[in-house]
């Protein structure tokens, strides 16, 4: 008898966590109307916290997650439908463009700020400036030595972003494919040689212990550990430093797009969101995270 | 007296079949639930091995399988893209083969030592300290390399960078290090002391028992730690991708930087979109890495097979 209550009462409670587990991910997926993520690159993570955390002070009933796995993946998620906004440091692709309309969504792109992008090295480097050509001929293991360049008797050690990353992509095709140059060539790539890091922490802490190290990282990584490069277009073109003066005046070359991806127009507390990262107070915080504003 | 001890054994009797149908019952109930228990691990294997085929088989429609298995070029987000994998599966293998080089006669004479020389006291509080080692997250194993054993081995061989290889392969090795001690240690330690005090009977020292009659018998369990600790080490990705360096060319030397399998995959994924070509040649790498540590499995049960025979003539 009492065995037997002991068993109905497991029956139900094993009835009950099932039932709870069934019916959790329908009760989690009806998202209240004011709540939202955004998720994508991880170069726009920062920015995109700051903006999310402003934005719920002055709006409390408004609930926004912000997660950074990658560019790639939140362009996947906005295709899938699981994700509001998407935040992305490269421009959807066509494949991905063709794949969403296959599913009903038509992304729309909404510049948010830009990022200069930095090419770093050890500070006891004496290498003060460097042309897109030498820099691609470094990417694509052409060039192997920094005495090549003027530099010490040491071996290059050419550092990268993995192909998570939408950097990755943006330096392949800016740099090493010289995108607009008259010695563009689309068909290089990285060198075999080239190290692949899982982030960006990662190759700024390798480049700042290893005097052959050369890397690229957005203004907002690079630190005092680490020694920018003046960049130079062509060998005629005057050799400019990165920063965020710069970058607004256009004088330094190397800037990217940060980019919001939404599911066709943002409609409303969306739009109020995307309204106020466009707004001063909004573009205030892109300096303080160390991008470039939008003019 | 005597009746009443009589009646209190009858009342035992009673309580005694009452407690025994009550075990029945329960003793079925728990047969189901470890039945179930079984039939759903094969249930998720089969669903893995299913979706592992579904999305990584279509690849081998754009690049027929010799190309990918053997090409060196791997650029997934080129216009057109290739997929050549060799890079990734002989880095796969160099780190192994490190990890196991260093990992199973440390870890089979440390499991020796304190089955078989150490007092009880010293396994009781060395054992639990190595299985600790087991316990550390594997993101921490790869901060550790990364800021003390890459600049350490980067001096010490005279390196471009520390990240290569044999940074992987050694934190990989203190990975599997835990599994095959411990493991090793509890096959060692099941073995009946008969059998040592047979040998020693016969005038044996103490390094022929452990050599000649504790290792052979307690084989079986101690290749099976062994062979767990491979696949922990083919299988481990958070380390690899943190300290091996990630290059693309095909490894020659274990001081060079690489990316084995389980870093391409991880690293890849994030940005493949889904269903697209980088996608499912990811999922042919997964595939592959089941089947490596498949083939590893059954050739570890043959040999065990073999080697049980050769002991029980």
């Amino acid at each position: 008898m009492y065995h037997g209550v002991i068993k109905s009462k497991w029956l139900v409670l094993v009835a009950t966590a099932l039932f709870v587990a069934a019916v959790a991910p329908i009760g989690c997926s009806a998202t209240p109307g004011d709540a939202f993520s955004i998720t994508g690159s991880n170069t726009v993570q920062p920015l995109s916290t700051l903006w999310a955390e402003e934005f719920m002070n002055q709006r409390p009933e408004v609930s926004i997650a912000v997660s950074g796995p990658g560019s790639g993946v939140g362009i996947a998620a906005l295709i899938d439908g699981t994700t509001e906004i998407a935040q992305a440091s490269r421009k959807i692709r066509q494949s991905e463009i063709d794949q969403a309309t296959a599913k009903g969504v038509t992304p729309n792109e909404i510049l948010v700020a830009n990022d200069a992008l930095a090419v770093v090295v050890h500070p006891s480097n004496n290498i003060s400036d460097l042309t897109y050509a030498q820099l691609s001929a470094i990417y694509t293991n052409q060039i192997t030595n920094w005495q090549e360049l003027g530099g010490a008797a040491l071996e290059i050690v050419v550092l990268s972003r993995d192909t998570a990353s939408g950097t990755h992509v943006f330096f392949k095709e800016t740099v090493v494919q010289m995108r607009g140059l008259p010695t563009e060539d689309t068909s290089l790539e990285y060198g075999g040689d080239v190290l692949f890091l899982p982030s960006t922490s990662a190759g700024i802490e390798e480049t700042a212990k290893n005097p052959r190290a050369i890397f690229y990282a957005g203004l907002a990584y690079v630190d005092q550990t680490v020694q920018a490069v003046a960049l130079k277009r062509t060998a005629d073109d005057p050799a400019v430093l990165p920063a965020v003066e710069t970058a607004m005046d256009s004088s330094y070359s190397l800037v990217r797009p940060l980019l919001y991806y939404t599911n066709g127009a943002p409609t409303g507390v969306i739009k109020d969101f995307i309204d106020y990262c466009l707004s001063a107070a909004g573009q205030a915080k892109v300096i303080e995270v160390g991008y470039v504003p939008v003019q | 007296m005597p009746r009443q001890r009589s009646s209190a054994t009858t009342a035992e009797c009673a309580l005694e079949k009452g407690l025994r149908r009550r075990w029945r019952l329960g003793e079925k109930f728990i047969e189901g639930g470890i039945f179930l228990a079984s039939l759903l691990s094969i249930v998720v294997l089969l669903g893995i091995v299913a979706i592992l085929l579904r999305q990584g088989l279509p690849i081998f429609s754009y690049a027929p399988p010799w190309e990918f298995l053997f090409g060196t070029r791997w650029y997934p987000v080129s216009e057109p893209p290739t997929f050549g994998i060799t890079s990734f599966f002989v880095a796969t293998l160099w780190v192994t083969i490190i990890a196991t080089a260093i990992a199973v006669p440390v870890g089979v004479a440390c499991a020796a030592y304190l089955a078989e020389v150490a007092s009880s006291r010293i396994r009781e509080t060395v054992k639990p300290i190595i299985e600790l080692l087991a316990g550390i997250p594997s993101v921490v194993m790869g901060f550790i390399g990364l800021l003390l054993l890459s600049p350490l081995i980067q001096s010490l061989f005279n390196l471009n960078t520390g990240l290569c290889g044999l940074a992987a392969g050694i934190m990989l090795s203190l990975m599997s290090l835990p599994i095959i001690v411990s493991v090793s240690e509890d096959a060692l330690h099941a073995i009946p002391d008969e059998f040592r005090q047979a040998a020693y009977a016969l005038g044996t020292t103490k390094w022929e028992v452990v050599r000649h009659v504790s290792i052979p018998a307690a084989l079986s369990g101690i290749a099976a730690a062994i062979m767990l600790g491979i696949g922990r080490a083919i299988g481990e990705t958070m380390t690899v991708l943190m300290i091996a360096g990630g290059a693309l060319a095909v490894p020659v030397s274990p001081t060079q930087p690489m990316m084995p399998m389980t870093a391409a995959i991880a690293s890849g994924i994030g940005n493949a979109v889904r269903g697209g070509l980088q996608y499912q040649a990811l999922f042919a790498v997964g595939l592959l890495l089941f089947s490596i540590t498949l083939a590893v499995n059954l050739i570890a049960d043959r040999v065990l097979e073999r080697q049980k025979r050769k002991f029980e003539r």
